[in-house]
């Protein structure tokens, strides 16, 4: 008998319809993976399911959960299912938290409300769930607040929470996008267990196909709020009988042509670091003694030269980073220099560094926080004309931001709106055309792609090369996704606690990798093609 | 998920008609132009003279010839009503020019500069906040004596800590967004990033704390002339009409009523603007009230 039915549920806000008639079955012990990209409705799918929906939603169809009517149920019935026979994980461990209270009374929590059990008891059993999850108790007491730990080890608390109670159906909604491809097999590994030792049925939603088939038995595919395709992951995948199948997969693996590569040769490099460190004061363990300083990048040396397009890739809090900044001067070195152009900018006053600025742009990871939400897009687009000597006339400048806004696929129109009326893909191109509307030389781009879905994310990559071989812009990828440094590299860099541990043609490192740390990316990091080989091989 | 909404584009005329969809900021600013109308009306033209006194008409209820009665000097509370919206305005508007002009400023620069200036500067504000406002409003006016401009500069000096804080609070959320750092790498500098960024970001949390210091403003204007440091008789003040009535709250409950619904009223429209500037300058409001 199936532990979750969904039968033909639809969903309306207001008067914009997000689901039609969506079909899902779990049973226990079984992960049925629901795959799409965003506003497909796979968020209010688990929204309906936990009956948390927003206010003006409207739920059509049938719902039922061990035998529970869900959409008829009272709000007590479901305060009573959530966090006792459903639990949730979201994606954001940052802020699935709450800052001000421990890790052990936010586990605890849920236990007591749940069990009616004592202070005492419901932390004994805390204790077990985080010790679990791999928190133990020796090195993570209860006591520690959330922001003492790394993002991984907060995605160990929220699962701890969800799994405190032992549900009957785990709900992970992107539960891994925000961590580095290590700490994502290592939390899939930990959901993969949990799963097995509690016959729990886990509904994986996610966007990215290459976890979802390493992780799911049975798939739903959504596209604007409807199923295209479900069955059997490794049949659906591989068959792709749907063209969105075959569409959502293409993408995921795609790489932009790029009809030649740049190899760092006897050209003049564009930037040069050289032995660049920098320490943050650490905590200080006693009042009389200095703290020891954490040293977040150590002695880093790298050359890139025009044209060049290098990828930084690393895990999370390994100083991609923080090395960013600093060849973007916006954090200082502790030691080493930093030449741009065969001169030095460390040190230098900001008046000084005004034309190296110019010729240096950034495009940021989140292309949600990286737009002034007060100011329209012709005003952000042109921040950074600020830096030219002779600052142009109005209309020039219009002009000037209507030119790089084409350069990426917008039009002048868009100049009038404001960024939260652009999805998210859009975003990342407005971002690309404020750093490019200078003619950078150089354009660092730190995670440039990981917050987008497959199809925009192939687009933004494709936006990327045709913008190199174009205007020759030479840039400089940080990521922990060795696709896009596959897809986008002449030149790879593997950098470990703060130090650069392997470097070498992109081809060479990523498929040959002689690093430990170069190692552990490849092996972590999701493929598509490897995970549907070893599904089939498993059901034979 | 994210979820589009097309809205008008932001011309004068959009935000216009956002305006006047807001409902809350359409019955605030009918009852913040009504009191500053009473206030402008005041300075020609009132229905009784305000300092004549007529004691043969006494504590009268209201009636059609004083429609909020008198009080027991036998003026019309009426037209004293009328001339103390004037005073309550001006102390309160003035008193958040203060504390806003300097406040503001100062939380900022804080917030920007960080370390040992944001320190200093946050101690010295909360040593002006470990006073009691009243207190040494009372002090100040003891030192300097009572009057309107003194009650100005007192209750003004006490809003300062309360935006420096307010601002420094909400710049220091918006300094680490990303578009902070985006700027930083335009090669804008600290000044420049905090009037073209952080202030239009923190604008709205400003505005409201702003109402509120107003409405504030007004209460302490009317408490300070309650124990008589406020504007000084013959002038009237609401406050000081407040102190006149608790004595007769039981002969001539009108005493205290009137002026009491006028700081009600008035702290109301206040708020209710506050509230409706806020969504109508946030790009992303859509919410119709």
């Amino acid at each position: 008998m199936s532990l979750l039915e969904i039968e033909n549920l639809s969903l309306a806000i207001g008067a914009t319809p997000i689901l039609k008639g969506v079909e899902l079955t779990i049973t226990p012990g079984e992960v049925v993976g629901l795959v799409g990209e965003s506003g497909s409705g796979k968020s209010m799918t688990a929204l309906t399911i936990m009956r948390l929906l927003p206010h003006l939603a409207r739920a059509e169809g049938r719902v039922t959960f061990d035998g529970i009517d869900i959409l008829a149920a009272t709000e007590d019935q479901m305060c009573a299912l959530r966090g006792d026979d459903i639990g949730m994980v979201f994606q954001e461990p940052m802020t699935a938290l709450n800052p001000v209270k421990t890790i052990g009374e936010q586990v605890a929590e849920g236990i007591r409300w749940h069990t009616k059990a004592g202070r005492a008891e419901a932390e004994d059993r805390a204790r077990k769930i985080l010790d679990r999850v791999g928190l133990p108790e020796a090195k993570f007491p209860l006591s520690r607040y959330p922001h003492e730990l790394s993002g991984g080890q907060r995605q160990r608390v929220v699962i701890a929470i969800a799994c405190a109670l032992k549900p009957k159906l785990l709900i992970a909604d992107e539960p891994t996008t925000a961590l580095d491809v290590v700490l994502q097999a290592q939390i899939l590994d930990l959901l993969r267990d949990l799963v097995r030792e509690n016959r729990m049925g886990l509904l994986l939603i996610s966007h990215d196909l290459a976890v979802v088939t390493e992780m799911a038995d049975r798939l739903t595919i959504l596209r604007h709020g409807e199923v295209t395709e479900a069955g059997d992951t490794a049949r659906t995948l591989s068959q792709q009988q749907h063209p969105y199948t075959r569409e959502l997969a293409l993408a995921s693996m795609h790489v932009p042509a790029r009809p030649k590569p740049h190899l760092a040769g006897s050209a003049k490099p564009l930037l040069e670091v050289e032995g660049v460190g920098r320490d943050y004061p650490g905590r200080r363990k006693s009042l009389f003694r200095p703290a020891q300083p954490i040293r977040a990048v150590d002695d880093v040396s790298l050359t890139i030269g025009p044209a060049q397009s290098v990828a930084l890739v690393g895990r999370s809090g390994c100083g991609k980073s923080t090395l960013a900044r600093m060849i973007l001067a916006l954090d200082k070195p502790t030691a080493g220099t930093i030449r741009f152009r065969g001169e030095a900018i460390t040190g230098k006053p900001e008046q000084a560094l005004k034309p190296a600025r110019r010729d240096m742009q950034v495009v940021f990871q989140d292309p949600y926080g990286s737009f002034d939400p007060r100011q329209k897009v012709e005003k952000l687009v042109a921040e950074p004309l600020h830096l030219l000597e002779k600052q142009p006339a109005a209309a020039e400048r219009r002009e000037m931001v209507a030119h790089a806004l084409h350069e990426v696929g917008l039009g002048p129109r868009d100049m009038e709106k404001y960024p939260h009326e652009f999805s998210g893909g859009q975003r990342q191109r407005l971002s690309i055309a404020r750093a490019i509307i200078t003619r950078p030389k150089l354009v660092v781009a730190d995670e440039p792609v990981s917050a987008l879905d497959v199809s925009i994310r192939a687009q933004i990559l494709d936006l990327f090369a045709e913008l190199n071989q174009k205007l020759g812009i030479a840039y400089l990828f940080i990521t922990h996704d060795l696709t896009v440094a596959r897809a986008m590299a002449d030149e790879v860099l593997v950098m470990h606690e703060g130090k650069i541990v392997e470097r070498g043609r992109a081809a060479d490192v990523l498929d040959h990798p002689r690093s430990e740390a170069a190692q552990a990316l490849v092996a972590a990091a999701p493929d598509l093609h490897r995970a549907i080989a070893r599904k089939m091989q498993e059901q034979g | 998920m994210t979820m589009r909404i097309d809205l008008p584009e932001e011309t004068v005329a959009g935000m216009l008609a956002k305006a006047f969809g807001n409902r809350s900021f359409l019955i605030g600013l009918a009852i913040t132009l009504l009191v500053v109308t009473v206030a402008l009306v005041s300075f020609v033209w009132t229905p009784y003279d305000v300092t004549k006194l007529v004691i043969a008409d006494k504590t009268q209820a209201p009636s059609w010839t004083h429609w909020f009665g008198t009080d027991h000097f036998g003026r019309d509370i009426l037209s004293m009503i009328m001339v103390g919206a004037r005073n309550s305005i001006a102390v309160a508007l003035v008193a958040v020019g203060i504390g806003m002009g300097i406040g503001v400023p100062l939380g900022a620069f804080a917030a920007a500069r960080g370390g040992m200036a944001d320190e200093a500067l946050m101690r010295i504000n909360d040593l002006v906040f470990a006073f009691p406002a009243l207190l040494s409003a009372i002090m100040i006016t003891a030192i300097f004596g009572p009057g309107a401009v003194n009650a100005i500069i007192a209750i003004g000096i006490f809003n300062i800590p309360v935006f420096a804080r307010v601002a420094r609070a909400g710049a220091l959320a918006i300094w680490p967004r990303e578009f902070i750092l985006a700027a930083r790498a335009a090669g804008k500098g600290m000044t420049r990033i905090t009037v073209e960024h952080i202030l239009p970001n923190i604008a709205t949390l400003l505005l409201v704390q702003g109402t509120i210091q107003f409405a504030l403003g007004i209460l302490a204007e009317a408490g300070l002339s309650y124990v008589g440091l406020g504007a000084q008789p013959p002038m009237p003040s609401w406050g000081r009409m407040l102190f006149d009535a608790q004595t007769r709250m039981v002969t001539a409950p009108w005493m205290a009523i009137f002026p009491g619904m006028a700081i009600v009223v008035t702290v109301l429209g206040l708020n209710l603007l506050g509230d409706g500037i806020a969504d109508i300058l946030d790009p992303k409001s859509r919410r119709r009230r």
